[in-house]
């Protein structure tokens, strides 16, 4: 099947900013794809070239295969969630969500239906007559939804479409995308900075840093087996220990990520299960953070890890291990992410 | 409030200012009367004041025989000022010519103010400004006369007419009625040219100011929902930008009906509504008669601002 959107070798520069760096990826039909990164990572510029408001200095971008280099924005068959949601402020709910059907000449009568049962779909019925002024963030929200859609597009655009409103809510709206994404079908790419939404909402994510893709996967591949430090590092904590520090523990030298909660202490006398890497510590400060409980563990071969361990008992700081205590790290050998080195970061991407 | 007298108590030692601040934080509402009075006083004695005394005097009149200003109440002033054809002529003239120079401005100001808003940047929005501004520092009565002779039969304009052999056209525009004349420098022609030259910075700068308002987000929203640039241009970018237009035609609108000096200098013997009202309070001395003929310009503009309210012009504000 024809991907729906495709990056060869794309790259966008402002002046010496190199805001997209030669990315190339494939979004498949019908899937929820997440770009996630920091701000300035380049992730809103590529949803930007998919748009047609950005158009690439090299490098060539395909929707549905078809290279969309010489295409205005106004014939290219997507439509974007604005991060400012963008609504036309005077105009009607109503008219702001059957606008691309005025445009296209769509007779008064038939816009009025559809509007509606698109106010509908996305649960705001009877609001169709207010100024997007009247409405709170979250309506907002799901009018630009449905402005969006109403032209039923292929692919869908959001950029950080859940940014402005506060968390309850911003649960709520994950929710309800991902649950109206399967519904109607359509290809969603989603912006975002926030890797919990990303890793709850997506098929697949890419990760941004510096305008390169450091890693596409599926948010348990990219969670559990991060490539890069930076991948691992921004999605999720983790521990890091330079090739040095993780050959005493692993007898391999070459750099790994370890996922805290992976991490289980132990006292100095206690057995280590079967195939588990173990690594001898001090308890250098300990943290209670109600849930659970976070060490920070000096490992006599050089190094810290960070321990999270979970307030199982309710006993707080008072029964584990404390401050200056000799501890043991142990984690099964799977937990053990090993680091592509510079020069493949490099390859890959 | 009750807590003020102590918090004066206690700021004792600091002194008879330290004393008023803490007073003045203590009550921010007589801190903002001291704040707010002088402002307030000059706007309603000054401004509103001398406007209403205007009005007053218009409804006072001419005692027919003594030639002395009768202090009652009476709309005989406004019945003679409807009354008269020659009148009603002067002010169907200027608001004519106030009405072309609005749209002229408008049509002249929308594109460079959207260029300004839209496109320039730095150094070339800098140098917009300055081209804009730069007219309206120097003297107005030195720049109306200088188009005096720009427009003169000998000028630089019938010259340059005459060197490209296209004299038979400008003798072709000028011999047009109305707007034509011996020269264009007694033309309508002309002072409509002087009027749209005066009153242009006044449309650029509220239409840029509306337009640099428009986010950039609904521009490219516009786009992405299919609307090609006219239809963007239409939908969205004039509809945000109107109010800015308007605020710029009540500019160039009110300061034509109300100018004396370039219908002086440019026109002919036909009048404008500020030459009479010169003319009225001054040689003939019926300051009632001005004063109706001022009001005509504040109800016009009353009209258009209501009709404007009706058309949606504001409802992007």
């Amino acid at each position: 099947m024809v991907a729906a959107v495709r990056f060869d070798s794309v790259s966008r520069h402002f002046g010496e900013v190199r805001a997209v760096d030669e990315v190339s990826f494939e979004i498949a039909d019908g899937e929820f794809f997440s770009m996630l990164g920091p701000s300035g990572s380049g992730k809103t510029t590529c949803l930007r070239l998919i748009a047609g408001f950005e158009r690439p200095d090299a490098g060539h971008v395909y929707i549905r295969g078809d290279s969309v280099d010489r295409v205005p924005p106004y014939q290219r068959d997507v439509n974007t969630v604005f991060q400012d949601y963008a609504l036309f402020p005077h105009m009607t709910v109503a008219d702001n969500v059957a606008y691309s059907l005025m445009v296209r000449k769509v007779p008064a009568r038939e816009r009025r239906e559809r509007a509606e049962e698109m106010l509908a779909l996305v649960r705001l019925e009877g609001l169709g007559a207010r100024k997007p002024g009247e409405l709170s963030g979250g309506q907002r929200q799901r009018v630009a939804l449905g402005r969006a859609l109403i032209s039923r597009p292929r692919v869908l655009l959001l950029d950080e479409p859940l940014g402005a409103l506060d968390l309850k809510l911003r649960e709520q709206m994950q929710i309800e995308l991902k649950a109206l994404q399967r519904k109607i079908g359509v290809t969603f790419v989603y912006v975002t900075h926030d890797q919990g939404e990303a890793l709850s909402m997506s098929d697949r994510v890419a990760v941004f840093n510096l305008g390169r893709v450091e890693q596409i996967g599926r948010p348990e591949e990219i969670y559990e087996h991060p490539e890069t430090p930076f991948v691992a590092g921004f999605v999720g904590v983790s521990n890091f220990l330079d090739a040095e520090a993780a050959a005493h523990i692993t007898g391999t030298r070459a750099a790994i990520a370890l996922r805290p909660e992976r991490l289980r202490l132990m006292a100095p006398d206690e057995a280590a299960p079967d195939g588990h890497c173990v690594a001898a510590g001090v308890v250098e400060a300990l943290q209670y953070l109600g849930a659970s409980i976070r060490y920070d563990v000096a490992l006599d071969g050089g190094g810290r890890l960070v321990v999270v361990q979970q307030n199982a008992e309710g006993a707080g700081l008072g029964t584990g291990p404390q401050g200056g205590s000799a501890v043991r790290v142990a984690f099964a050998r799977s937990a053990v992410q090993p680091m592509r080195t510079p020069a493949q970061v490099g390859d890959e991407a | 409030m009750t807590a003020a007298p102590d918090a004066v108590a206690v700021a004792a030692p600091g002194g008879s200012l330290r004393r008023l601040s803490t007073l003045l934080y203590g009550r921010p509402r007589l801190l903002l009367a001291v704040l707010l009075a002088p402002p307030l006083l000059w706007l309603g004695v000054i401004y509103l004041g001398s406007l209403f005394s205007l009005l007053a005097q218009s409804f006072f009149y001419i005692d027919g025989f003594t030639g002395q200003i009768v202090y009652e109440f009476s709309l005989r002033t406004y019945a003679e000022l409807l009354s008269s054809r020659a009148n009603l002529d002067v002010i169907l003239r200027t608001v004519g010519m106030a009405t072309s120079v609005s749209l002229a401005a408008a049509a002249i100001g929308f594109p460079i103010a959207y260029y300004m808003a839209r496109y320039a940047t730095g150094r070339t929005k800098a140098l917009f400004y300055l081209g804009v501004m730069l007219p309206l520092w120097s003297s107005y009565l030195v720049r109306v006369y200088a188009w005096k002779l720009i427009l003169a039969k000998e000028g630089v304009i019938g010259w340059s007419f005459a060197q490209v052999k296209l004299s038979w056209l400008l003798d072709g525009i000028l011999s047009i009625p109305v707007i034509g004349g011996p020269s264009l420098s007694v033309s309508y022609l002309g002072m409509f040219l002087v009027f749209t030259y005066m009153w242009l910075p006044y449309m650029i700068l509220p239409t840029q100011a509306a337009l640099e308002r428009v986010p950039r987000s609904l521009i490219e929203a516009s786009g992405d929902l299919g609307a090609e640039p006219g239809m963007t241009f239409r939908k969205v970018i004039l509809p945000l930008a109107f109010p800015g237009v308007v605020a710029g035609s009540i500019f160039t609108f009110s300061l034509t009906l109300g100018d004396y000096i370039i219908p002086y200098i440019i026109g002919s013997s036909r009048f404008f509504i500020g030459q009479v009202v010169y003319l009225q309070q001054g040689t003939a001395g019926n300051i009632p008669l001005a004063a109706a003929f001022s009001v005509v310009p504040i109800v016009v503009i009353a009209v258009y601002l209501t009709i404007a309210r009706r058309l949606g012009a504001f409802d992007a504000l």
